[in-house]
């Protein structure tokens, strides 16, 4: 699968998954710079620059190519999409909206992370945001260790469901975190 | 998104904030979470040795529907059995506060939050029904 400069992918590879798109296994621990390189071919085959002499069908067509392939990116680079990706590939919703039975110490340690980030909020400490950020990138690591455990070895997708959830609680904490952060510097 | 005065109103005037002792006997608790906007709530439920709630308390970490459903059903429950607590539903709660769609799945936190509290309790007690724990 190598498509030059200005030449539209093949027109089967557009509805197929997003792995199969960007020749990777359906797994859960990719090879990230095999993602890297084939996202920059599939950009320069498709990108609209490249085809603005090209007959307007075309043009169009380049149009959606982009959009499918930078959300394939973006889904697949990201642990937590991609992770979510392959439980839906395989008919597993993560019952993001509905599953509300999150373990009581997982919650429990939640809610200590909210109350500390309001302390540091209100105190405007930088140096506590940052001390709960790094805690919260470990949390984030052990759940992707675990992720590649569940998804590629044990393929248990009830496992990876819960796990996928728990990620989910820890990429929201970590957006707000940021965000006071921004805060604290303007 | 325009909200109505009920949500605003619990929301701003948050009733029973707190807790209650996690390991007293009379206490029941309830954590639940909602992944998809990461929202935390902790509701806890004082019974009273009829069987009757007498007083709740809740803590939340979340978005402005998700308070105001908490601080709702902590009103809600008081003065009802546990069997009766177990009837509030989330529809009724939505309706109440009139919560637009995309906030539905705060009522569905509080509804569940009230199911764990219940049966905390009565793992506590080693019992099924509110009729044995009266």
């Amino acid at each position: 699968m190598s498509e030059p400069a200005g030449v539209l992918p093949d027109a089967d590879l557009f509805s197929r998954d997003h792995f199969a798109l960007f020749g990777l296994p359906r797994r859960f621990v990719i090879d990230e710079r095999a993602l890297e390189s084939r996202y920059h071919e599939l950009q320069s085959a498709a990108h609209p620059d490249r085809h603005a002499h090209r007959p307007e069908q075309e043009r169009r067509l380049s149009m959606q190519w982009a959009t499918r392939i930078n959300e394939g990116y973006r889904l697949l680079r990201a642990p937590l999409t991609r992770a979510r990706y392959l439980l839906e590939l395989s008919g597993v919703d993560v019952g993001a909206e509905n599953n509300t039975a999150m373990p009581a110490d997982f919650l429990m340690q939640q809610m200590e992370w909210r109350e500390a980030l309001d302390e540091a909020r209100d105190a405007r400490d930088p140096a506590a945001l940052d001390g709960l950020a790094r805690s919260l990138r470990a949390a984030r690591r052990e759940a992707e260790t675990l992720l590649a455990h569940e998804l590629d070895e044990a393929h248990d997708t009830a496992a990876a469901a819960a796990t996928v959830r728990r990620m989910m609680f820890i990429a929201r904490l970590g957006e707000d975190i940021a965000e006071a952060h921004e805060t604290l510097e303007n | 998104m325009a909200y109505s005065d009920k949500l605003l109103d619990h929301y701003e005037n948050p009733r029973n904030v707190g807790s209650f002792g996690k390991e007293d006997d009379d206490v029941g608790t309830g954590m639940v979470g909602a992944p998809a906007c990461g929202d935390v709530m902790k509701l806890q439920i004082k019974v009273g040795a009829d069987g009757i709630i007498e007083d709740a308390k809740f803590k939340t970490y979340g978005c402005g529907s998700a308070i105001a459903s908490s601080s709702l059903v902590t009103e809600w429950v008081k003065g009802k059995t546990l069997d009766q607590a177990l009837e509030i539903k989330n529809t009724a709660i939505a309706e109440e506060l009139a919560l637009p769609p995309v906030k539905i799945h705060c009522s569905i936190l509080a509804e569940d939050a009230i199911k764990a509290a219940v049966e905390d309790y009565r793992k506590k007690h080693g019992t099924t029904s509110s009729a044995d724990a009266a």
